[in-house]
């Protein structure tokens, strides 16, 4: 339908970022395939495997170590102390990304390969410059030359958001809102915001799949993973993006 | 030998010393010469003065004193040190196996020393050139999974060896720190017959490889490393046709100076191939200049290269007479069909994860059947998945009774049989019920004590047993500890056994090599007792920085005629 209002785009904008800070603790090898939909197998994930596993683990201590190691090591669960206690869905989630050594049994030699073999493959889809910059084009309607940002160098949405609004800002000197209010540029809640007051402009890129989405929606990481280019659309052209 | 004239039949003759001497020293099988070393006391001297190889497969067992007093005619010596897990980062640095205490006994026990192959030791850059400038006999240096040295101490093997003919660096945790160590082999060094430096990450200089390639007439073994180029691995080939084992490197890039048919014709020169790895990141373009190398390959490595099930097929309708392979399992299922169509003779298969975080891609139930289908002389297989069910574990067992060695490891901790929701006991109790020659086997998913006990039933041949995140109770340990006659190593780690389990098994510890459990419910108290009750094995925690005082995170037992260790670190206490 019409394209979500500010408020909502900024409130998906936020959450994602809080979603961010719960799930990646450990955020290199963030997979994109996490939030793919697909069918769970029978057995998996379910609050009932859980409570076998406490019944397997049995006695005083808990069965898997919780260490911070290197990349490739496998997710495995928490220690838990009291068997008594059934961990909640919710801690099993955060719980499932603390790392257990030396888990699966893989000399570390070949996990640094294969561990430097993905990084190298991961960036082959964007223009980088050999050192891990992940440089993808920012258009703006209207504006008459693109822009260029490396991705690698924010960490946050609003560090993104922030960046642009100072890139773009003189496309948007003497621009007003659809109620003739001048557009301000440094907003108190999102410098986005500033940009894109009064709607006239939404934010959006380019994935790996050549598909058009709203910038936000994704976790930080999955989206800088999967961003090809970016795009500063004009509102009215941006109908049927974003959540109803 | 006492009087020869006795008509008591029950008395052995005596042969001349001359005689048994000779006749001794032509055996070459350790099993044969350790059991002659029983029949009497003038055979144990005759057999120990007349061996040339030893093999130390845990060098805190015995001292290097007590080996050189006993054998003092050593040449080749093989020697191991660090339990298998310091593999998987469970041993902290420093835990010890140094090859400094051995080489120094040896510079004055065997001063002609010509073999040294070390697996999980320490070894500094000074022990490696201690080792180059004391041996003037030195021929063989064989490192693997080794940690502690640089390209330094390549550089003295190189430089002061004048006989050497193997220099094999694989796996192992070396630091190289650049310049050109190739460059240190001197130019009259004629002798080499291995050189591998597939995992050394600098290049080296090609016109140092290609001289020392070009006058090693008797090179047999090369493998170089992944900075080694496509146009420069053509070149080695036509110097080195007579090789018999080949790393490509990469196996990457666009060949520049020649042309897909100039490497195709250089490997077709190659008629005595039969191994071939390295493949790092390959270039399919040139695969096909494989072909004529293919058809005489009996092991193939490809466990570095991400490749299709396509591709992997494509190439091993060339490769019918492959008995061993090692994959990545991005050749998924349908890769796996490939090799039961095409690889009848095929008898060790490895499937290593290339991803074990993406629990969609890999391999499955499926592909293990196809290849048991397929290939019933399979005998070895390591095979990490994400899923398996017990139904297809049993048929594989039907398909191939020959197991000696099956490791199967399922990624994720406790994963049940996906189909079913059951633990995988059945799985492995169908192996071990089936397969009578089991040596090796790793267990993997959700497991309850049944397991165990079908392991100790069953399992009578059975002489390393790994074994993590599984078990209901100290029973599970026990029916293996009680169970298992000839079980040699026994790796646990996460599982709840406790200190009786520990326990049950007394007599059981002084005939195993080795026992390392890791995060399971042993308390400091237990490996007391256990210490206490055997003298003849050194208990070991490894402590914890932060943890229970009271509780054993980390044991390590071992049979040792050697005592409690003279070198251990702090963190590392005998009981």
């Amino acid at each position: 339908m019409s394209s979500i209002s500010l408020k909502q785009h900024h409130n998906n904008m936020l959450s994602s970022q809080k979603m961010d800070q719960t799930k990646t603790t450990h955020n290199q090898d963030l997979n994109f395939k996490a939030t793919e939909l697909r069918l769970g197998l029978p057995g998996s994930e379910s609050p009932e495997r859980t409570t076998m596993k406490n019944m397997v683990a049995g006695a005083k201590r808990g069965f898997l170590e919780v260490d911070f190691v290197k990349n490739g090591e496998f997710f495995g669960e928490k220690k838990n102390h009291d068997s008594s206690k059934q961990p909640s869905d919710q801690d099993s989630v955060a719980a499932s990304k603390a790392q257990v050594v030396g888990w699966p049994p893989i000399r570390s030699f070949r996990k640094n390969s294969m561990a430097a073999k993905h990084t190298k493959n991961e960036d082959d889809p964007k223009e980088e410059t050999g050192s891990n910059c992940v440089y993808v084009k920012v258009s703006m309607d209207g504006a008459p030359y693109l822009r260029k940002v490396d991705l690698k160098m924010y960490s946050s949405y609003s560090d993104l958001s922030s960046a642009l609004e100072k890139m773009f800002s003189s496309f948007t000197l003497g621009q007003y809102g659809a109620n003739g209010v001048p557009a301000r540029k440094w907003s108190s809640e999102s410098p986005l915001m500033g940009l894109l007051n009064g709607s006239e402009y939404v934010l959006t890129y380019e994935d790996k799949d050549g598909d058009l989405m709203l910038v936000g929606d994704v976790p930080w990481d999955m989206f800088t993973g999967s961003c090809k280019r970016m795009r500063i659309m004009k509102s009215s052209d941006a109908i049927g993006l974003g959540k109803s | 030998m006492t009087d020869s004239g006795s008509t008591d039949p029950t008395r052995i003759p005596s042969l001349p010393e001359v005689f048994l001497k000779r006749t001794f020293s032509l055996i070459n099988s350790t099993s044969d010469r350790n059991s002659l070393s029983l029949v009497c006391k003038d055979w144990y001297n005759y057999e120990r003065l007349t061996r040339r190889h030893v093999s130390i497969r845990n060098c805190y067992a015995v001292s290097p004193e007590i080996v050189a007093a006993r054998f003092p005619a050593i040449r080749s010596v093989s020697l191991k040190g660090k339990p298998r897990f310091s593999d998987f980062n469970l041993v902290p640095e420093e835990w010890g196996a140094d090859v400094q205490p051995w080489l120094s006994v040896f510079v004055t026990a065997y001063p002609l020393l010509e073999e040294l192959r070390l697996k999980r030791m320490s070894v500094c850059d000074d022990s490696l050139e201690f080792l180059a400038m004391n041996f003037d006999a030195f021929k063989a240096l064989s490192m693997l999974s080794c940690d502690g040295f640089s390209t330094i101490g390549l550089e003295a093997i190189a430089t002061h060896c004048k006989n050497l003919t193997e220099l094999d660096i694989q796996e192992n945790g070396v630091a190289d720190v650049g310049g050109d160590w190739l460059g240190f082999f001197p130019e009259n060094l004629t002798s080499l017959e291995v050189l591998n430096f597939a995992n050394l990450g600098n290049e080296v200089s090609f016109d140092v490889l290609e001289s020392l390639v070009s006058r090693s007439k008797s090179l047999r073994v090369l493998k170089v490393n992944q900075k080694v180029s496509l146009d420069q691995l053509r070149k080695l080939l036509v110097l080195a046709p007579q090789l018999t084992e080949l790393g490509t490197g990469t196996f990457s890039g666009d060949l520049v100076s020649s042309s897909v048919n100039e490497l195709e014709s250089a490997f077709s020169k190659c008629g005595n191939l039969q191994t071939l790895s390295g493949f790092w990141d390959p270039s399919l373009l040139y695969i096909p200049a494989l072909y004529p190398v293919c058809g005489g390959l009996t092991f193939l490595n490809l466990s570095y290269s991400v490749l299709g099930a396509d591709e992997l097929e494509q190439i091993l309708t060339h490769c019918k007479r492959l008995t061993r392979l090692w994959v990545l399992d991005t050749v998924g299922d349908k890769g796996l069909e490939a090799v039961g169509s095409h690889c009848p003779l095929l008898e060790e298969l490895r499937v290593y994860p290339d991803d074990p975080l993406d629990q969609q891609s890999g391999v499955s139930e499926s592909g293990l059947v196809a290849v048991s289908n397929g290939c019933p002389k399979l005998h070895y297989i390591l095979y990490f998945c994400q899923r398996m069910t017990n139904a297809a574990v049993v048929t594989v067992a039907q398909n191939c009774p020959d197991f000696t060695h099956f490791r199967l490891c399922i990624m994720k901790p406790h994963e049940p049989d996906y189909l079913t929701n059951e633990p995988m006991d059945e799985a492995f109790g169908a192996i071990v019920k089936t397969c009578v020659n089991l040596q090796r086997l790793s267990v993997s998913g959700l497991l309850t004590d049944l397991a165990f006990e079908y392991i100790g039933k069953y399992a009578k041949n059975l002489e390393t047993l790994s074994v993590a995140f599984a078990g209901n109770s100290d029973a599970g340990m026990e029916y293996v500890m009680r169970g298992c006659p000839k079980l040699k190593r026994l790796e646990i780690r996460d599982c709840p056994f406790g200190d009786s389990a520990l326990l049950s098994g007394l007599s059981q510890c002084e005939s195993m090599r080795s026992l390392w459990m890791s995060a399971c419910n042993l308390t400091m108290n237990g490996c007391k007792k256990l210490a206490q009750e055997k003298a003849m094995l050194n208990v070991e925690v490894i402590k914890d920085e932060d943890g229970d005082d009271s509780l054993a995170n980390k044991v390590y037992v071992y049979r040792t005629v050697a005592g409690p260790r003279k070198d251990a670190p702090p963190f590392v206490v005998t009981l």
